[in-house]
């Protein structure tokens, strides 16, 4: 992760942070307003959003050299999912029958 | 063939002895603050073997009491802290660090062509981390114990009991942490510190199997962690996060706890395939068959290995349906176990077999891993699992992969690098023999188990008073135990014996492949002289078996 | 990057085990990923827990869900926000040996760093005095499930949602207090004018663990506090 010698990132990280603070907003107001079964993905939706800009800009990894940085991530959100999607396998499907 | 065995190489001028990383400094200081990777590899190897001898100890007082139908040597509460103590050592202070933070902490660099790990204080901070978490557990012991079985299900650890879970717990933890350090070491090590030339596909399956083992140590054991953290919450405030009676549900428990705790299991066996392999080329003089297929099969078995979890929990009181899903992810894990054994059979096959002391292990985890992992396809079967399930057939077959795999491993991995390691070499014929009384006080042990198991004996149970017939086969079983022991001690005593009275060791008396054969024994504390350049594929046998090629000592 | 090549001169941030610079700077690049990895199934397991009871208790989740203060959770995500914000600021003002703007920036970053932890204790506090504390004096009677008048919240899975929002918070306030530990030695350090354009290794980790820290809070904010808010 050497110095880039990149035009001035700082209108780049200025404007994710203002992506940032509206995803903010949005995901209050959007809490305040019926969506039916839509609340919760919409809100979890923003906030995934608000996550990779965070992780794709402030922690350089849409920039990154090596693919191998990208694949740690992509790993740990694999088994992360794992955890919960095999779980809820056993959860959701309990009282089918 | 050319293959000097350890027994006939030519004598070692014994000129003033060299500087290594065992001479170089003297003093507990030198050896408490290294950040040397062969010496934390020999703090950990004194460390486990210690905790080795702790859970044995607990494994001989529970066949001691099994060689009776009644529970008469221990009362009931006793005994199931007898099981939890030997589970709980056993498994988180002997098998999960032995091979990765032995072997593989020394043989890493090496086998890569570096001179350390990638974090070398992290590596003497992951073994401080150990002594700690063996040190709280200890005293644990000391103090009460815990009762729950190694696996601690809630709520009975989290309301009932009333022994020592939170402190168990967090000796656990520590030592959980100092195996997530330990693998991202590994990991980081083997993608940046490889020599030139040492590309993946020439690597030491042995680093291929660690790196998949590191994999699952970072992955797995947080979650294994965070459940600790929920049962000492728990208990110290009445949650009730998995207490029934207040809206919690126990399963939760036992799907976080299994999460991690089974494939900890192939943390627990890939660092010994990975041996096994190494060991099967060298002592059959031939290049591995299906490198690629043994490299990526240790990948799959990481994998895998997260998928398969709740076969574990299959009468706890899942759903039908995900044990369906989970039964069939079962049976596929064991595919890419079945390729690696398939390989080494192929590897054998018209091989120039040499029966030296670290393939007969590799013989003996060959046939036993083989049983073992059948054994768990049958009870990976619904039909045939809600019949076995906590029965000794469950028993046996964890202890054939654990120890007639794993331990085996661990024993023929240090037989065969013993010499690197020590510089000295350690008596062919004891060494043999000892193998030979471990395969069979092993079999001696377990296999009435399966029997045991199959007829109906459960498992954690200290009184089978209602069934005396199976006293004949908990017999058998004892007196196996004890011939196993002896099996053990055997190498523990020839081996210190080695370091002031065995023949001093050539930098390659296995005349075997692989880039630590290619520096001195023992290693200086860099580890080569030179960085090395690899031009070659790995396990060369026909290069180096070639008939024009002399062994001739180099001259220092 | 110099090349020194002719003799080999040895950078003095140069550990011996590695061959070069870069070959370091990779190699710790990764390990701090890598923990990153570890952090995200640490969390996971406890997300995991949150998934299984929300689906079972949503109601009574709800209730709970309202009677915590959204609006300091908005400011408390406002705040991180900025505070990584501040992070990469530190960075680039490492890259480019502007001395004041890093000091500025690392300074910055505690002090939002400490505010969000304020705000935080003063959550914990109503919490306390409100008895939704999960323990011994636990009380969660009468609280209406949003959109049900005349259906109370079961208090026991009430305490449910608490027990997980003081470990998953508690947790992760953790992390912050150990964030803040990594850049009071950051900022000794950038004092003392240790970082230069070729060496600010520290940093560059350090900030990818603090945004990590970001991201866990992202995800808590709407999962602890907007449950049903429109009801």
């Amino acid at each position: 992760m050497s110095a880039h010698s990149t035009s001035s990132p700082l209108k780049m990280y200025f404007a994710v942070f203002a992506a940032l603070l509206v995803g903010t907003a949005l995901t209050v107001f959007a809490a305040r307003l019926d969506l039916g079964p839509l609340n919760a993905p919409v809100a979890l939706g923003i906030a995934t959003v608000k996550a990779t800009l965070v992780a794709l800009f402030f922690m350089h990894v849409w920039h990154a050299s090596e693919k191998l940085t990208k694949l740690v991530v992509i790993s740990a959100l694999f088994f992360f999912l794992l955890l919960l999607g095999l779980t809820m396998s056993d959860y959701a499907t309990r009282l089918w029958s | 063939m050319s293959m000097p065995s350890a027994m006939t190489q030519p004598p070692i001028p014994q000129a003033a002895e060299r500087e290594n990383y065992l001479n170089k400094e003297y003093g507990a200081w030198s050896w408490l603050f290294t950040t040397d990777h062969k010496r934390i590899a020999l703090l950990y190897l004194i460390s486990i073997t210690f905790f080795f001898f702790i859970g044995g100890f607990f494994a001989l007082l529970i066949r001691l009491e099994l060689l009776t139908p009644a529970g008469d040597l221990v009362q009931a509460d006793t005994y199931n802290k007898l099981f939890t103590m030997h589970g709980m050592v056993m498994v988180f202070f002997f098998l999960i660090p032995s091979i990765p933070a032995v072997l593989g902490n020394f043989l890493v660099p090496l086998m890569i062509g570096a001179k350390d790990l990638a974090f070398p204080k992290i590596n003497l901070f992951s073994w401080y981390l150990y002594i700690i978490g063996g040190v709280m557990m200890m005293h644990c012991m000391l103090t009460g114990g815990v009762d729950t079985g190694w696996t601690f299900y809630a709520p009975f650890s989290t309301n009932f009991t009333n022994t020592k879970i939170v402190e168990a717990g967090l000796a656990i933890f520590v030592a959980g942490f100092s195996s997530i350090l330990t693998g991202l070491n590994f990991v980081v090590t083997i993608h940046r510190m490889r020599a030139p030339g040492m590309t993946w596909s020439r690597l030491p399956l042995f680093i291929w199997a660690h790196y998949a083992t590191s994999i699952i140590q970072l992955l797995g054991t947080p979650v294994i962690a965070v459940t600790i953290v929920l049962v000492a919450a728990e208990r110290a405030l009445h949650l009730g996060i998995f207490d029934p009676k207040l809206g919690g549900d126990p399963v939760l428990f036992q799907h976080l706890f299994w999460f991690y705790s089974h494939p900890a299991v192939y943390i627990m066996i890939l660092p010994a395939m990975g041996v096994v392999t190494e060991i099967i080329a060298c002592f059959s003089r031939k290049r591995i068959f299906g490198y690629s297929f043994v490299a990526f099969s240790s990948i799959a078995i990481a994998v895998f290995g997260f998928l398969v979890w709740a076969h574990h929990m299959f009468v706890a009181g899942i759903s039908v349906y995900s044990a369906l899903v989970f039964s069939f992810l079962s049976y596929a894990v064991a595919l890419p176990s079945a390729i690696k054994v398939f390989n080494w059979t192929a590897t054998l096959y018209k091989g120039s077999i040499h029966y030296d002391a670290p393939m007969l292990y590799a013989f003996g985890f060959l046939g036993l891993f083989t049983i073992g992992g059948l054994t768990g396809l049958f009870l990976a079967a619904l039909g045939i699992d809600v019949h076995v399930t906590d029965t000794y057939f469950v028993v046996a077959h964890f202890h054939y992969i654990m120890v007639g795999g794993a331990v085996m491993g661990y024993l023929g991995g240090m037989h065969f690098w013993w010499p690197k390691i020590s510089g000295r070499l350690y008596p062919e014929g004891w060494a043999r023999l000892a193998a030979l009384i471990v395969f069979i006080g092993f079999n001696l042990t377990f296999f009435p188990q399966f029997l045991l198991g199959y007829m109906g004996m459960p498992r954690r149970y200290y009184d089978y008073s209602h069934m005396p017939e199976f006293q004949v086969l908990n017999v058998l079983s004892t007196a196996g135990a004890t011939v196993l022991g002896v099996g053990y001690l055997l190498p523990m005593v020839y081996f210190l014996w080695s370091m002031r009275y065995g023949k001093p060791a050539s930098d390659n008396p296995w005349n075997a492949a692989g880039l630590e054969w290619k520096t001195t024994s023992p290693p200086t504390t860099f580890n080569f002289d030179e960085e090395p350049v690899v031009t070659w594929e790995a396990y060369n046998y026909e290069e180096l078996d070639a008939p024009h090629k002399e062994e001739v000592p180099v001259a220092r | 990057m110099h090349d020194n090549s002719t003799v080999a001169v040895h950078d003095p941030a140069l550990l011996h085990h590695f061959a070069e610079p870069q070959q370091q700077r990779d190699a710790a690049s990764l390990g701090m990923w890598v923990f990153l990895a570890t952090e995200v199934m640490f969390f996971g397991g406890l997300f995991c827990a949150y998934l299984v009871y929300r689906r079972w208790y949503f109601g009574d989740f709800a209730a709970a869900s309202k009677s915590i203060n959204m609006w300091l959770g908005a400011t408390n995500t406002a705040v991180l926000i900025c505070s990584s914000l501040t992070v990469v600021l530190a960075v680039w003002a490492a890259q480019t040996a502007r001395r004041t703007l890093l000091i500025g920036s690392l300074v910055l970053t505690m002090l939002l760093g400490f505010a969000f932890l304020g705000i935080k204790g003063i959550e914990y506090r109503d919490k306390f005095v409100e008895h939704h504390v999960p323990g011994a004096s636990f009380s969660f009677e009468h609280e209406e499930i949003p959109g049900h008048p005349g259906q109370y919240a079961n208090p026991q899975h009430a305490q449910i949602f608490f027990s997980l929002y003081f470990v998953m918070t508690g947790l992760h306030a953790l992390h912050m207090i150990i964030g803040l530990g990594i850049f009071l030695w950051l900022l000794i350090m950038a004092w003392k004018g240790r970082f230069t354009p070729e060496w600010h290794t520290p940093i560059e980790i350090g900030g990818l663990y603090w945004h990590f820290v970001d991201i866990v809070w992202i995800y808590l904010f709407p999962l602890l506090y907007l449950i049903d808010r429109h009801k």
